[in-house]
C-alpha cells in the first residue's frame, strides 16, 4: 500500500529558497542521456513541464533513474497537478513544485489510493504479477 | 473469459473513487476546466455536440452477459438528457433534417467499445461505480494516451488460428493501464492483436498492429507493424520484427512508444500520431527503437519480459466453457435436422450462410448478431435490445459475447443444434438480418448527430443505403463489400479501408460527402491494407445514395466469372481500374446540376 507520499512535495517559495550546489535543469526536449559521465556530480535534476498535458518529462525521468543510476534529487517543476503525482513518483521523481493555491490534503490523499500498479517503474522494478509469483 | 482477481477488482474501484474525487474538485473549482478535461477524458468522458458523451472499455471486446446486462441497465436508468438539453438538441438536428435523437441506446465502435450519448455529468460518478460492479470503466478510452486494445472478433474460437491472442492481449491490458511514462503521449495510441490467418481486426491500420505467427522452428512469436493509422493522412503500418518471440512483447512495446513518447511532434495535433513520425524518420526511428529495446533487455535487465508462469494464469482463464447440454446431436443427424430446417425456412438458410461461421470445435458455431437495419443507427442497442442480448447470450453462448469492429455481437459458444432457437429469438430481437459482410453491414461513426467534431452526419447516410437495399436477393447479388462511413477527417467510421468510403466535409455550413473507392482494412477479401482513392469532388447528401448505386451498377455490368463464382466489387475495381466508376459517380453530378 502506498500509504504517503515518497515524493517530497514543495511550495514555489520552498523551491526558490532550495539552492543546491550543483542543480542541472533539462528542457524537455534535450536528452537526458547526455548526462551520463558526470551524472555521479549532479546533486539535483530539475524537469519541465511546459503543460501538464506534455508527458516528455515521464520518460526523461525514467531514462535519468533507470539508465543512468541518478541517486540524487529528481524534481518537477512547471504545470504541476496533484493528479500526476503518482506518475512523477512513479517514472522517478523524488520532489515537485505545487502551484500555488494547491491543498496539500488534497495532494496527500492522491498517493492513497490505489493498492499497487499493475506495471514495474522506476521505484518498483518488478511488473505485479512478478511480485505475486515470486 | 479472463476472470479479474481481487486485485484487479479493486484497481477499476479505485479508478473510479479517484475520478469522483476529480469532478468533486472540479465541481468546487479546485480544478479548472482545462485541468479537468484530459482527466475525465481519461475515464472515457467527452463534452459533445449536445449533451457529454461516456466510452465505456470492452478490452479486446469481450463481454459477459452480467456485463451487456449493467450496460442495459445505465442505458435504460441513465441515458436520459433533461428535458431541456433534449429540447436544444432536437432544434438543432431538426434544421439539418433528423427527425429524431434515440436516448437509452448504447453504440458499439470501431474500437469495440460502448458509447452512451446523454448521460448528465453530474451522474457520470454514480454510473462508473456501477459499471465498476462488473469490472467495467472508461479507462484510457479517450486522451493522448494507450487505448483499448482490439482484438480479432473470433479470438480462440476461429478454425484459422495459430495461437489465442487474448491472454496477450489481456497482459497487455494491465501493462497499459495507468502506465506512469504514457499517460500524455503527443496523441492517441491504438494497439490491435490477431493470431489468425485472417486478419479480422484490421491491424495494419494500427498505430501498432500485432500478429502471432509461428517461425520455422515452430515458436510462437509476432510479427510487429508499428505507424499505422487514418486520420487526414492514411498510413499502412511499417513492419519492424517480422518475427519477435512472444516472450518480448511488452519489452519491444515499451521501445516503441517510449521513442514515440520522446520524439513524436507535439507542435501540430495533426502531425502528432506516431505514424507521422515513423514516416519522417524512417530507419533512424526503426534503429532507436532497437538500440532503446536492447537498453531495457540488457540493461535494465528486461522487467517486462513475460514468464510462462504468467501466460498460464492469464491463459487459464481462457479456457473453452462448459456448456452443460444434454447429449448433443451426433454429427450427421445435426447436419440433417439444420438442412431440414433451412429447407423450410428460407431466412433461417440465409441466415445459417450469411451470419453463422464455422469454428474450431465441428459441434460449434460463431454467430453474428447484425446490429444493421431499419430504423436504427448501425452499432445502436436500446436498451431492452441489450437485456434481450443478455438473454440470448446466457442461453446460447456460454454467457459471452464480442463486440466486433464493424460494429456487430458476436456468439462465439453456439451449439449447432441451437441455430435454429437462436435465429428465432434473435428474429423476434430485430438482431436476425442476414446481411453480415453485405452492403447494408455498413460501418457508421455517431457523426453530426451526436459528434462535436463532425462535419457532417453519418446516420443518415447510413440510413439512406439501408431503405434502398432492403431486398436480400438485391444484396446477395452485389456480394461482399465493405461501405464505411465516417463523418469527418477522425475517421471513425473507417472510410480509408472501405471498399466504398464516405467522408463527411463542410463546405460554407453545409454538409457534403467525398466518396473514396478501393480502400481495404486487409482482410482476405479485399486483399492488403491500403486507403481508397477520391472520386472527383464531394457530392451532397441527397447525392451520395444514387452515387452508391451507379458505382454498384457499374460493378454489375463489369464483373466477370472467376471459377464458379462472380467477382466481388473490390476484384473488379482493381482488375478495370477507377475511372469507369467515377464516370458513373461524376453522371449522378451532372444529372442533379441538369435538374437543378
Amino acid at each position: 500500500m502506498t500509504n504517503a507520499a515518497r515524493i517530497k512535495l514543495l511550495t514555489t517559495i520552498e523551491h526558490s529558497l532550495d539552492n543546491g550546489q550543483q542543480v542541472i535543469s533539462l528542457a524537455n526536449d534535450e536528452d537526458p542521456l547526455a548526462l551520463k559521465n558526470r551524472i555521479d556530480n549532479i546533486e539535483r535534476i530539475e524537469l519541465h513541464f511546459p503543460h501538464f498535458t506534455d508527458g516528455r518529462a515521464y520518460s526523461q525521468a525514467y531514462l535519468i533513474r533507470r539508465r543512468l543510476g541518478f541517486k540524487g534529487d529528481l524534481r518537477a517543476t512547471g504545470d504541476v497537478l496533484i493528479d500526476q503525482l503518482i506518475q512523477m513518483e512513479r517514472t522517478g521523481f523524488s520532489s515537485a513544485v505545487l502551484k500555488e493555491g494547491v491543498d496539500p490534503a488534497d495532494a496527500q490523499r492522491q498517493f492513497e489510493r490505489f493498492p499497487a500498479f499493475y506495471q514495474g517503474d522506476a521505484v518498483r522494478e518488478a511488473p505485479l504479477f512478478k511480485a505475486i509469483s515470486a | 473469459m479472463y476472470q479479474y482477481t481481487e486485485f484487479d477488482k479493486a484497481f477499476v474501484r479505485s479508478r473510479a473513487a479517484q475520478f469522483r474525487d476529480q469532478i468533486e474538485r472540479w465541481e468546487s473549482g479546485k480544478l479548472s476546466e482545462d485541468e479537468f478535461r484530459p482527466l475525465r477524458l481519461q475515464n472515457g468522458w467527452y463534452v459533445q455536440r449536445h449533451a457529454p458523451m461516456l466510452r465505456v472499455a470492452v478490452p479486446y471486446g469481450e463481454l459477459s452477459s452480467a456485463q451487456i446486462r449493467v450496460l442495459a441497465r445505465v442505458a435504460r436508468e441513465y441515458d436520459e438528457p433533461e428535458a431541456d438539453v433534449y429540447r436544444l438538441a432536437s432544434d438543432a438536428q431538426r434544421k439539418l433534417g433528423t427527425a429524431h435523437l434515440p436516448t437509452h441506446h448504447a453504440h458499439f465502435t470501431t474500437r469495440t467499445n460502448v458509447q452512451f450519448n446523454w448521460i448528465p455529468l453530474s451522474k457520470a460518478a454514480d454510473v462508473m461505480e456501477l459499471l465498476a460492479s462488473v469490472n467495467m470503466h472508461g479507462i484510457q478510452t479517450s486522451g493522448n494516451c494507450i487505448r483499448n486494445i482490439s482484438c480479432d472478433e473470433r479470438a480462440g474460437v476461429a478454425p484459422d488460428e495459430i495461437a489465442d491472442p487474448r491472454p496477450f492481449a489481456e497482459i497487455m491490458r494491465q501493462w497499459t493501464t495507468l502506465h506512469p511514462e504514457f499517460a500524455f503521449l503527443p496523441r492517441k495510441f491504438k494497439i490491435a492483436i490477431t493470431g489468425a490467418t485472417e486478419d479480422r481486426a484490421a491491424t495494419d491500420w494500427h498505430d501498432v498492429g500485432l500478429h502471432l505467427l509461428r517461425n520455422d522452428a515452430g515458436e510462437l512469436g509476432f510479427r510487429v507493424s508499428v505507424g499505422g493509422g487514418m486520420g487526414r493522412t492514411p498510413v499502412i503500418g511499417t513492419v519492424l520484427r517480422e518475427f519477435l518471440p512472444w516472450r518480448q512483447i511488452m519489452n519491444y512495446i515499451e521501445a516503441v512508444v517510449r521513442v514515440y513518447n520522446r520524439y513524436g511532434r507535439r507542435d501540430n495535433k495533426y502531425k502528432a500520431r506516431i505514424k507521422i513520425l515513423v514516416k519522417a524518420e524512417g530507419q533512424r526511428y526503426i534503429d532507436e527503437v532497437e538500440e532503446e529495446f536492447r537498453q531495457i533487455v540488457e540493461h535494465d535487465g528486461g522487467p517486462h519480459t513475460i514468464a510462462q508462469a504468467e501466460l498460464d494464469r492469464v491463459g487459464a482463464s481462457f479456457v473453452t466453457p462448459q456448456l452443460g447440454r444434454q447429449a448433443p446431436r451426433d454429427g450427421t443427424m445435426a447436419l440433417a435436422v439444420l438442412n431440414a430446417q433451412a429447407a423450410q425456412h428460407p431466412m433461417f438458410a440465409r441466415w445459417l450462410q450469411r451470419n453463422v461461421a464455422l469454428h474450431k470445435d465441428p459441434s460449434m458455431r460463431i454467430v453474428t448478431l447484425s446490429f444493421k437495419r431499419r430504423l436504427q443507427a448501425p452499432g445502436d442497442a436500446s436498451a431492452e435490445q441489450l437485456d434481450l442480448v443478455a438473454e440470448l447470450t446466457d442461453r446460447f453462448s456460454a454467457g459471452e459475447a464480442r463486440v466486433t469492429h464493424t460494429q456487430n455481437l458476436v456468439l462465439p459458444w453456439v451449439h449447432a443444434d441451437d441455430l435454429f432457437e437462436l435465429w428465432e429469438a434473435a428474429r423476434a430481437a430485430g438482431l436476425a438480418s442476414a446481411n453480415v459482410r453485405l452492403l447494408t453491414d455498413m460501418i457508421a461513426c455517431p457523426g453530426g448527430d451526436f459528434c462535436a467534431l463532425a462535419n457532417a452526419r453519418s446516420i443518415p447516410i447510413a440510413e439512406a443505403v439501408t431503405e434502398r437495399y432492403q431486398d436480400l436477393d438485391e444484396l446477395d447479388d452485389i456480394g461482399e463489400i465493405d461501405l464505411h462511413i465516417s463523418g469527418c477527417i477522425n475517421s471513425c467510421g473507417h472510410h480509408h479501408s472501405g471498399h466504398i468510403g464516405i467522408l463527411g466535409v463542410d463546405k460554407d455550413g453545409q454538409e457534403w460527402y467525398q466518396v473514396t473507392l478501393g480502400g481495404s482494412d486487409g482482410s482476405a477479401t479485399g486483399g492488403t491494407a491500403q486507403p481508397g482513392k477520391v472520386i472527383g469532388p464531394s457530392f451532397s447528401v441527397s447525392q451520395v445514395p444514387d452515387v452508391i448505386e451507379a458505382v454498384l451498377s457499374t460493378y454489375l455490368d463489369l464483373r466477370k466469372d472467376v471459377g464458379a463464382r462472380s467477382e466481388l466489387f473490390i476484384e473488379t475495381l482493381r482488375r478495370v481500374g477507377l475511372d469507369p466508376f467515377k464516370a458513373a459517380a461524376n453522371c449522378v453530378r451532372t444529372t442533379a446540376e441538369n435538374i437543378a
